[in-house]
């Protein structure tokens, strides 16, 4: 097995998949000439110019575009340049693709891809750092996934692209490079709306996705050897529709949740997570359901000094799970 | 057997055709009026219509073929919806909500027409949203080969949200087979178009993006079909997208819940009830010695009694089971 990083993968699960199913094709900023983080390389080579579309600087139209194309007989896969950039689209995502299904009482439906890097640690300042996946996890009609892994990014881009409704397919950027794992060449995919339990524990559950999963795990390796706390790392993968069942099952077993994203803490995704724990395994709570998080300033300031500060880290995490632990 | 000889003036149109333009559009306006009655009755919530849009949404609609080519409206667009093949009842049981109505199953507001088979596109109520959608419709039939031309609606208020620009780029870059309908009532509910834009005809904006754009006289229904036939011919033979201004007025208010003498003086609207495009085009027909008055009434009689039967069984059609409104969030059985 191929030891590859997540850039990779995507450009693999993309190739694979305009190779698969002659109705996909990408459509985005640079695609051509194969995207600011190299995504899509090669493609325009191998599919040409119907099937890999340069776009203008139009997000609202890159979305609103694909919705009607989608509409008619085609699979489009969209990229968005940065997430921080989707914004002018979020009416066609919300108003239109999330809800076309449902207003026409289940005859229309909107099959579209929309893969954009999230995420911050690159030194990209305000406006290419952002997490947008809780305003889009609010959103009824549209599935949102974060991916942080290798292994993870190729079965879910895949499903992604195979799924009969639009989906949000977010790419952590900082992870795109970071580390290799091990991938298989052959064909596989991984259902959208299911957790992986990253880590076995016993004693804490800690619930996470994106980049934060590969941080967790090392916070929790460190508490392992350095306390003798035993924690149970779960990788949501996918945001909406989440895994509550695998997260109740493990809160139920470990009596203690954690929950890390990257996000500002308010109203971020694990806000939701935690209102479920509270809610619905609160006879098994053996201490608060807490969070770690940003604070509430816009991800993230420029400097690598503002950033380190205002980012979870493996160290903050710990100090987290350290703090749970001792109730 | 129809008459083939040549009709001064009817832009080839037959004499069964210019009847059949003629019923579309007095069908129009009376599904129109039939749904503010209703609604006065306090059957129907809201209600959203056209009269007086009628030559301009009925003469663009006509030159498409219906099921093949597409159409992307907007809330005004009764005429657009009848002459592409939905009936008065898909569009009274749209207006009372019931459960089998086609557009929505009672989901979506009145006038949001829709119909997978007829390839008319469920609109929202975000203005100009749809037209992305339309020229992404059109970018689908170009990779695929379909020669199926797509049609998006809207206002002159529409004409200014940022959606139209960005689509009408694109379309004009890959000289895609759209063509974009403004339908310039001259008010954007209470601002005239004086206040929305500083040119006197929209349709100039297309040179910007590369491809024609027409002004038509909106209450002439055979000026609009002429340039809609145009308009279609060019599209379908690879020439790319046209811009079609259709300058009219709309003689209700806005909605149901508008009242439209706070913007507008009486005199102005008597004024444009006498340029009528249901008057105007019957005087026509009667001076072309395509029909009499008699054969008017006729017509006229004969959607009455299609929007009567249509109200009855709407009124009489179920309403939706509650519990159906969790249903089609998602595609079901999908994944």
């Amino acid at each position: 097995m191929a030891e590859k990083t997540l850039i990779e993968v995507v450009n693999d699960g993309l190739r694979d998949e305009l190779r698969r199913d002659e109705r996909t094709f990408i459509l985005g900023e640079d695609v051509a000439e194969g995207g600011v983080f190299k995504a899509t390389e090669g493609l325009f080579d191998e599919f040409g110019e119907k099937r890999v579309i340069d776009m203008p600087l139009a997000e609202a139209a890159i979305v609103g575009i694909s919705i009607g194309a989608s509409l008619n007989g085609l699979l489009p896969i969209a990229e968005i340049q940065f997430a921080d950039f989707i914004h002018p689209a979020f009416d066609q995502i919300v108003s239109e693709a999330a809800r076309l299904h449902y207003r026409s009482n289940g005859t229309w439906s909107c099959p579209i891809t929309i893969r954009t890097p999230y995420g911050a640690g690159i030194h990209g300042g305000p406006y290419h750092s952002q997490s947008i996946e809780a305003f889009y996890a609010h959103v009824p009609g549209l599935k949102v996934i974060c991916v942080g892994s290798p292994y993870d990014a190729k079965g879910l881009l895949k499903s992604a692209i195979r799924d009969p409704n639009p989906v949000l397919f977010l790419e952590h950027k900082k992870a795109y490079r970071l580390f290799r794992e091990e991938v298989p060449e052959d064909e596989y995919t991984i259902p959208i709306g299911k957790a992986a339990v990253k880590r076995e524990g016993s004693d804490i559950t800690l619930v996470t996705y994106g980049l934060m999963t590969r941080h967790s795990l090392e916070a929790a390796e460190t508490l392992q050897s350095e306390d003798g706390v035993s924690v149970e790392v779960i990788d949501l993968r996918t945001v909406s529709p989440w895994d509550k069942e695998r997260v109740l099952e493990s809160v139920r077993k470990t009596g203690k949740a954690l929950i890390v994203y990257e996000d500002n803490i308010t109203g971020g995704f694990g806000a939701e997570v935690a209102a479920t724990i509270a809610e619905e395994a609160f006879d098994y709570l053996d201490g608060p359901v807490t969070r770690i998080a940003s604070p509430d300033v816009p991800i993230a300031p420029y400097s690598g000094i503002l950033e380190e500060y205002v980012l979870p880290n493996p160290a903050k995490i710990a100090e987290g799970i350290r703090k749970l632990a001792g109730y | 057997m129809v008459s083939v000889k040549e009709i001064s003036g009817a832009m080839g149109l037959n004499t069964e055709q210019l009847l059949k333009l003629y019923e579309t559009m007095f069908m129009a306006r009376a599904v129109g009026e039939r749904e503010r009655m209703l609604n006065r009755m306090g059957k129907g919530p809201f209600a959203v219509t056209g009269e007086g849009h009628e030559a301009a949404q009925v003469g663009t609609a006509f030159a498409l073929t219906p099921g093949k080519d597409w159409v992307v409206p907007y809330y005004r667009d009764i005429g657009v919806a009848l002459t592409i093949g939905m009936s008065p009842r898909d569009l009274l049981m749209g207006h009372l909500s019931r459960s089998d109505a086609i557009e929505s199953g009672g989901r979506n507001m009145p006038s949001h027409f829709s119909s997978v088979e007829l390839h008319v596109v469920s609109g929202s109520a975000p203005v100009s949203t749809q037209v992305p959608h339309a020229v992404g419709i059109a970018l689908a039939s170009k990779l695929r080969g379909l020669g199926e031309v797509a049609v998006t609606y809207f206002g002159d208020g529409g004409a200014s949200v940022g959606d139209v620009h960005e689509a009408m780029n694109f379309a004009g870059i890959h000289k895609l087979p759209v063509i974009f309908v403004c339908e310039n009532n001259q008010y954007a509910i209470s601002v005239h178009v004086r206040k929305q834009m500083a040119i006197e005809n929209v349709s100039a904006r297309a040179a910007a993006y590369g491809f024609p754009g027409v002004t038509v006289d909106g209450n002439d229904v055979l000026a609009v079909y002429e340039a809609a036939r145009q308009a279609v011919e060019r599209a379908r033979s690879g020439d790319g997208p046209t811009f079609i201004e259709a300058k009219t007025y709309r003689l209700v208010p806005h909605t149901s819940d508008d009242d439209d003498s706070r913007y507008r003086s009486k005199e102005e609207v008597d004024e444009w009830r006498r340029k009528d495009p249901l008057i105007r085009f019957q005087a026509w027909l009667e001076e072309h010695g395509v029909a009499d008055k008699k054969a008017i009434d006729e017509v006229r009689a004969k959607v009455m009694q299609e929007i009567d039967a249509a109200t009855e069984f709407a009124e009489n059609a179920p309403t939706p089971a509650p519990e159906t409104a969790l249903r089609h969030v998602f595609v079901e059985g999908g994944d």
